[in-house]
């Protein structure tokens, strides 16, 4: 058996005591153990951008983070960007734009850029491309992306 | 004129799933958790060619949660071997390891941990074979070993070679074609992998007296028929759950570790689960590289007389669906033109490398590079226009360009024209800038089967089942509109069923860009055998003959009113509800005698333009301006199209100017993963890009549709490279065009010049 650690998160607004594997990262734990699954598992080595999820408000790669790290932090994932069933302006524009073809990527996508926003609310189009270079898109959906960003951003609050 | 405000045809309509897709809730296959289930890992060596001598499973079993750890000598014997095309890959290596990456185990555990744990200390005593074929000379040098059997090769006269096949397509005679200029040059297209975002995932369970499989794959009944074939279990005891894949672009096609997972389960009796990881998927699929010879003969005024060409597409050591790939994307080599000569002669080569099989395009962009290229270079020589002389020689719409086949299906010169407009072609280029721009066609399927069966609830909502794969080309979103714009019901009250085969009626398969116009018909069909239905049942409702009324986009015109469908609906079928069912089909035939089997259905043809400069300092390509027009008949949903063209055209810069898997000599992929092969990301945009459509409503899918999603990327690699010879003076002929390639070439010129 692997060692097994107790952290306090808080996952999506909601405090939680969770036993994990101290080998196991915070991709692992959200997905196998949280049963989060929206947050998705490619390269992990932090290169694809799919397992996106921001910890204290900032955009991460899970897959490279051990789970133990997220002791006393708070994280959100793809499933905490809707309040009460509805939808974010972030996650309407992308639906407008098109942006999500096969779909895979994109809640990564939406990570990277509600993180992007809440640096940057009014970016640029070359502010919105250089925030989310770290997220593949292999459907190459880049241009429905990035308009979906400026179209949250013009759209005001989030 | 249809609406383009409305939910039907047309219009810009919402992704069907978006909301899933947006939120997280969309289950692809590595979101399904299965209760009890286990975990699979693959056990592999670090060597592309080895025999196996022995292998030792006793540590490997006794890791706690370890249920099997299972070899070929667990599997009927002999190794009972599938594919497509040839029934060539063994479910597990058998006695000889043939690519590196090949599976040769697998082990099923408990958890995640135990599995991978376990699979490394399987103890496999091998022997490194040397001597491997890694590469087109290889395969072609007839002291190579060969990578196949020939006992799996029974009356093959190739059987002791590495050719798995020659294909020979063409008409006229090109010896005697009296050309004043001939341009023969050769090139070469790189091995590049289709790193879909989802991994490729696979799932297997009893059930009942059958199996059940889940797979992220394009294919669902292929695999149901492959692994009833392999089980001798009933199509009906077979049911294979298909979700939604996370990118597709061919890799996801054919079977591939389904049947190993299902021998897995049976031999457990429990659901076994393997996802594999990024770096597994580069040793499972990939695109054919290819060396392409072409001899172009021209007339003086740049009529075309001969096209000859000699491809060599490396494929690995099992087919899987490669051959094909090679016959179909050599026999339209000559392009959309009118050439009274053509030779083509392509050949599908064994290699020790992992199976190369469909990638977007299928073949095309291959001959593609090189066709093109060559007339580019062959307009130089003459002094001719590289724009005029493809119109020249461009097929008009009618014209049997291919002799015996489907007539050019549109009016060609009007998509070409307009690509040279969006980018200014002839227009005075600013200093260090080049142009280029070059065609692509493809053969839409050849043979197709669809059906569709569409159910209108009582309360006049709509279920549409099909069996395509919607893996992000928006198939889903389309067959709804289809049905809206029949049945006259919004959107948001159809909901379109697929990825279950117990469930959903046959479809031959998600490929060839076929979807929209083979299981469209059907869709369409179908809505319209509920139209009839609808007419008949208000014909007895009203005492009116049949023939007096029309029933059109969810309304019932009798002679003296017209009334909703639901309300027509509500009272034919009365008090115990029920419902109405359509059925359609939509078959394209084969046709025996066709050197692929049967005609196009439709041609998916594009011209692609591009402006650049190049940095003199590094090499490196700066796209200014990329402009893709496709003719798609009709644009369905005008934002899903550009979707798929931009998406086809960023995919086509990936192999032209960064991509290709670079190999040691033993055969081992040296780049392996995301950090050193690289895909376009947001920052390798072109800085303009412009897709646009040509809609003349000639297809022969619903509304005149034809096929899109892979056009725009067939002619990438031909139209950079002509940009980058009007901006440099460098003519290269091996992608991609990587800032160290085009580097390379600069110095080398000044060396020259110097």
């Amino acid at each position: 058996m692997s060692d097994m650690l107790q952290i306090e998160v808080k996952v999506n607004g909601a405090q939680r005591l969770i036993d994990v594997a101290v080998h196991h990262t915070l991709l692992d734990v959200l997905r196998d153990d949280l049963e989060l699954t929206g947050t998705k598992e490619c390269c992990v080595v932090g290169e694809c951008g799919a397992c996106t999820v921001l910890v204290d408000g900032r955009a991460m790669n899970s897959c490279l983070m051990l789970a133990v790290e997220v002791d006393g932090s708070e994280v959100t994932t793809v499933e905490g960007l809707a309040t009460d069933g509805r939808l974010s302006p972030l996650q309407e524009a992308f639906l407008d734009a098109g942006a999500a073809q096969c779909g895979f990527c994109i809640s990564g996508q939406l990570m990277a850029a509600h993180a992007l926003l809440s640096r940057i609310p009014h970016p640029t189009v070359e502010e919105v491309n250089e925030g989310l270079a770290g997220n593949l898109c292999r459907c190459a959906g880049y241009e429905q992306i990035t308009q979906a960003v400026l179209m949250a951003a013009e759209g005001g609050d989030r | 004129m249809m609406r383009a405000d409305s939910t039907g045809v047309g219009a810009s309509a919402q992704r069907v799933g978006g909301y899933g897709r947006v939120t997280g809730l969309q289950q692809y296959l590595a979101d399904i958790r299965l209760p009890d289930v286990l975990h699979v890992k693959l056990v592999t060596l670090d060597c592309a060619r080895a025999k196996i001598r022995s292998i030792d499973t006793t540590a490997a079993k006794q890791v706690p949660g370890v249920r099997l750890v299972m070899t070929a000598a667990d599997l009927p014997q002999p190794v009972p071997r599938f594919g497509p095309q040839f029934q060539d890959r063994p479910i597990l290596a058998d006695r000889e390891t043939k690519y590196h990456g090949e599976p040769i185990a697998a082990v099923a555990a408990e958890t995640k941990d135990a599995a991978e744990e376990a699979a490394e200390l399987v103890q496999v005593e091998h022997e490194v074979l040397s001597g491997g074929v890694f590469s087109v000379a290889d395969a072609l040098n007839p002291a190579s070993p060969l990578v196949c059997d020939p006992a799996l090769r029974p009356d093959d006269p190739l059987a002791d070679t590495n050719t798995r096949r020659e294909h020979r397509f063409g008409w006229g005679d090109v010896e005697a074609a009296p050309a004043d200029l001939v341009v023969e040059n050769s090139y070469e297209f790189p091995m590049v992998t289709h790193f879909a975002i989802e991994p490729h995932g696979f799932m297997a369970a009893p059930d009942g007296n059958g199996i059940a499989v889940w797979s992220t794959i394009q294919h669902p009944y292929l695999l149901q028929k492959m692994i009833g074939q392999i089980l001798d279990l009933p199509l009906a005891k077979v049911r294979v759950f298909a979700p939604d894949p996370g990118g597709g672009f061919g890799g996801k096609q054919n079977p591939k570790l389904e049947p190993l997972l299902a021998f897995m389960a049976l031999r457990t009796g429990r659901p076994v689960r393997l996802i594999l990881t990024l770096d597994e998927t580069f040793q499972a699929v990939r695109r054919s590289s290819a060396e392409v010879r072409v001899r172009t003969g021209f007339k003086n005024d740049g009529t075309l007389v001969f096209e000859d060409f000699e491809a060599n597409f490396l494929a690995g050591a099992y087919i899987d669906i490669a051959d094909r790939v090679v016959s179909k994307g050599s026999y339209l080599a000559a392009g959309p033109y009118r050439v009274p000569a053509v030779r083509i002669l392509a050949r599908t080569l064994l290699s020790h490398l992992p199976p190369s099989t469909a990638f977007r395009g299928f073949g095309i962009p291959q001959v593609t590079w090189a066709r093109e290229s060559n007339l580019d270079e062959g307009a130089r020589v003459l002094g001719i226009d590289r724009l005029e002389l493809r119109l020249r020689n461009l097929a008009h719409r009618g014209e049997e360009f291919v002799p015996g086949d489907t007539p050019a299906d549109g009016n060609w010169k009007e998509t070409v024209q307009k690509a040279a407009d969006l980018i200014g072609w002839g227009t005075p280029l600013p200093p260090g800038r080049g142009r280029g721009l070059a065609i692509g066609v493809k053969s839409g399927p050849t043979t197709g089967l669809s059906y569709s069966t569409v159910r209108l609830l009582a309360d006049g909502s709509v279920l549409v089942y099909s069996g395509t794969s919607d893996m992000g080309q928006g198939a889903r979103t389309v067959f709804a509109q289809v049905a809206s714009e029949e049945l006259g019901i919004p959107l948001e009250r159809i909901s379109v069923v697929m990825g279950d085969t117990s469930v959903v009626p046959y479809d031959q398969q998600t490929s060839a860009s076929r979807s929209s116009v083979l299981m469209g018909n059907a869709v369409l069909r179908a809505c319209r055998s509920i139209q009839a239905q609808l007419q008949a049942l208000a014909a007895r409702l009203y005492d009116i003959d049949e023939a007096e009324i029309e029933v059109r986009k969810g309304l019932v015109r009798l002679p003296d009113r017209t009334i909703p469908m639901v309300e027509v609906l509500e009272a034919g079928l009365g008090r115990l509800g029920g419902e109405l069912t359509g059925h359609g089909e939509m078959r394209k035939d084969a046709v025996p005698d066709h050197p692929l089997g049967g005609t196009a259905a439709f041609f998916e043809f594009n011209c692609t333009a591009i402006e650049l400069e190049v940095d003199p300092e590094t090499g490196h390509i700066n796209i200014v301006r990329h402009v893709t027009v496709s003719d798609v008949g009709r644009a369905l949903n005008p934002i899903q199209v550009a979707g798929q063209d931009d998406g086809a055209a960023i995919m086509g810069l990936g192999h032209t100017i960064m991509e290709h898997i670079i190999l040691d000599e033993e055969g081992r992929i040296r780049n392996i993963g995301a950090i050193d092969y690289r895909i376009p990301t947001s920052l390798d945009l072109p800085q303009e890009l412009v897709s646009a459509s040509i809609e003349n409503a000639d297809g022969p899918g619903p509304y005149g549709v034809k096929g899109i999603s892979e056009g725009a990327l067939l002619a990438v690699s031909p139209a950079v490279a002509a940009a980058v010879t009007e901006a440099t003076g460098l003519i290269i002929r091996d992608l991609p065009l990587t800032p160290q390639r085009v580097w390379e070439a600069m110095r080398d010129s000044a060396k020259e010049a110097g």
